[in-house]
């Protein structure tokens, strides 16, 4: 990776955290309502992986894709304000944290059904094979989700119809207060998707070189064997599940562990070792994001809410 | 030339698998096996495994990457074999199809058909004989289209096709046997308008699907000149077309539906409190309903006919109702 990507991928995972931040803290002064499921800590997989994409390939995630949404190109503004429930927002104030829709970033949601947008990627990924588009469907998802039903009719049909959808699932090892251990029972994840004849390989989730090097990795077979790749990338929530989350499930010293191995830390660490970021640039870079985030909030403050005379608008075409 | 309900519904879906560049059909069974119920019988040979997707035993799979692939520009028609197995799909059908494009705003059209099979009446019991059409009805975002007719079955499945929205058809499973003529080409046709199959000043009865048969053939068993009985078919469920039964009501003051699903909570229920907070004035008689008996589908022959409303029954409340009062 070149010195530029490196900055990019930097700037993009601390956009990110940064957006992340500035929710939670919104939250706790009750702008932002609802549900709110943070990032913070698995950061490296989504700017890893969407980094690798192009701004006509589909994506479709999870309630937790505040920073997938920004990383396929919809403006920090436009989640803010979807968040503040206001008509400025990518989902005009009708969505709220958990979705976010952007149809001209090809962004898909925003599920809050666990495991419910996997058959949609299948279904777009087949939609943009047989239109010939030139381009690629990702779909993130849990490791929660690879319980349920509709992860594994989706893994079936995409490996028997050959469909080429990149499935990403973020590992972060705990489903709400369930640990993987105590609800799958096999933990081994790359085996999992393997019993659908499907490739698969394991990601350190928390180092971003790693990440964008499997994803190239399982872009290139899926563009040259037109079939579906499946990536488990390991990674760990920092936070709650939500902002309701009392954390009674997992030890304080597990979380300190894994903060240790912070993945925007461990590429700073590595640009440092190379001289490829200085003091300097960091707080330039910080600088910018900080403007930004305020950018955005102020843009969401001053959005106008939606009319409720169109309570009723949008529900057909 | 007369042909029957199933041929209707096979023209109307090969047509569109013709006319329709992007669409296809996709469901268990629907290829190899000719379709559960003989519709897309020989569609596999016609148009190729690529059209015709015989899906494996995956409800939610397959109608969600119906969605996706909607969401992608195709024309996905998903076949779920019968009604009683949408319930494994229904999260899909409710929280995705029907609420995706409100969730974002409006930005996201879905233009997606769900058919299916629906009704008692064939001994299958409790699990193979469920009319959920009307339960679904209750969802905002999906239209529900109920062909009681060769010429429906013919003509909907296009209109479905077209629209931009999540469209459910239930096919019901009595009806594929009937027979009756069909215009090729008809005119005005619209699917999502109720219709008024036989006019009437006495009574309005309103039904729609497996029981518009019945109503009708009860209807002609009384008939008489003083006591005209105006049939209206629903056709389509939601959005409801209030229209046509309130002009009806304005006219007999005497309203019985017939409904195939159970009382509580029911479509029937819902047209009945429409009735009674939109035109109170005009009824003369409190608003009727015959209704699946509240039980699981049994299997004894004698049993189901107890369970769902038959031709003799609905007979004898029109008696009631035209002549005790
Ligand atoms: C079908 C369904 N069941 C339950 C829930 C409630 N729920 C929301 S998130 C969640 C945990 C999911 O865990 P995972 O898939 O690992 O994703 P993570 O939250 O860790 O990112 C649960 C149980 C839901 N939203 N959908």
């Amino acid at each position: 990776m070149d010195t530029a990507m490196q900055m990019k991928i930097l700037k993009d995972m601390r956009r990110v955290r940064k957006m992340e931040d500035v929710c939670a803290e919104l939250y706790t002064k009750e702008k932002i309502r609802g549900f709110l499921h943070l990032y913070i800590g698995e950061e490296a997989v989504a700017t890893g992986v969407i980094n690798m994409l192009s701004p006509k390939d589909n994506v479709v995630a999870t309630y937790r894709e505040h920073g997938h949404a920004l990383l396929k190109g919809v403006s920090s503004k436009a989640i803010m304000a979807e968040m503040f429930g206001k008509v400025g927002g990518c989902s005009k104030g009708r969505g709220g944290s958990m979705h976010l829709y952007s149809l001209e970033h090809r962004f898909f949601g925003g599920c809050a059904i666990v495991a419910a947008g996997i058959p949609h990627a299948v279904g777009l990924a087949m939609a943009a094979q047989r239109l010939n588009e030139d381009r690629q469907t990702v779909c993130f998802f849990g490791e929660g989700a690879m319980a349920e039903g509709a992860f594994h009719e989706a893994m079936n049909m995409a490996s028997l119809w050959h469909i080429p959808v990149l499935f990403c699932c973020e590992n972060n090892l705990y489903a709400m207060g369930t640990a993987l251990v105590r609800s799958q029972a096999q933990t081994d994840l790359v085996k999992k998707a393997k019993v659908y004849a499907m490739e698969a390989e394991r990601v350190d989730g928390m180092n971003v070189f790693d990440v964008i090097e499997k994803t190239k990795m399982a872009q290139d077979y899926i563009q040259r064997e037109k079939k579906p790749f499946f990536l488990e990338f390991q990674t760990y929530r920092f936070k709650p599940h939500s902002m309701f989350d009392p954390e009674k499930y997992r030890d304080k010293e597990e979380v300190e562990k894994w903060k240790e191995r912070c993945p925007i830390a461990f590429l700073e660490k590595k640009m440092r070792e190379q001289k490829i970021l200085s003091n300097e640039q960091l707080k330039l870079m910080d600088a910018e994001i900080e403007q930004e985030m305020k950018d955005a909030v102020l843009f969401a403050e001053q959005s106008a809410l939606e009319d409720i005379a169109d309570l009723a608008k949008d529900v057909f075409a | 030339m007369k042909i029957s309900y199933r041929e209707a519904l096979k023209r109307g879906l090969r047509e569109v698998l013709i006319n329709e560049k992007n669409s296809f059909l996709i469901g268990e069974d629907v290829g190899a096996y000719g379709g559960t119920y003989a519709v897309s019988q020989d569609f596999l040979k016609e148009f190729g495994a690529e059209k015709i997707m015989d899906a494996p035993l995956s409800e939610v799979g397959f109608t969600g990457l119906g969605i996706g692939a909607a969401l992608g520009g195709l024309k996905p028609i998903v076949e779920i074999m019968t009604v009683n197995f949408s319930l494994l799909a229904l999260d899909q059908i409710i929280n995705s199809a029907a609420f995706m494009r409100y969730m974002s705003g409006g930005q996201i059209t879905i233009p997606l058909v769900i058919r299916m099979t629906t009704g008692g009446g064939r001994q299958l019991a409790a699990q193979h004989s469920n009319s959920f059409e009307g339960w679904l009805a209750h969802i905002p975002g999906l239209k529900i289209l109920v062909p009681a007719t060769v010429e429906d079955a013919r003509h909907m499945l296009r209109f479905a096709v077209n629209d931009p929205n999540p469209v459910l058809i239930f096919e019901h499973a009595m009806l594929f046997n009937i027979k009756d003529e069909c215009d090729e080409a008809v005119k005005d046709f619209n699917p999502y308008n109720a219709t008024v199959r036989r006019t009437g000043k006495a009574l309005t009865l309103i039904s729609y699907g497996g029981m518009l048969p019945k109503c009708l053939q009860a209807v002609e068993e009384i008939y008489d000149a003083k006591t005209e009985i105006e049939v209206i078919d629903l056709r389509c469920l939601r959005p409801l077309d209030e229209k046509t039964i309130f002009q009806s009501i304005a006219k007999t003051h005497h309203v019985l539906i017939v409904d195939e699903g159970w009382k509580s909570g029911s479509l029937s229920a819902e047209i009945s409190a429409r009735i009674m907070e939109c035109c109170f004035s005009d009824l003369d008689f409190p608003v009727q309903r015959l209704c699946r008996k509240e039980v699981p589908m049994p299997y004894a022959k004698h049993m189901e006919e107890a369970a769902i409303p038959q031709v003799k029954d609905i007979v004898r409340k029109l008696q009631e109702m035209l002549y005790e009062v």
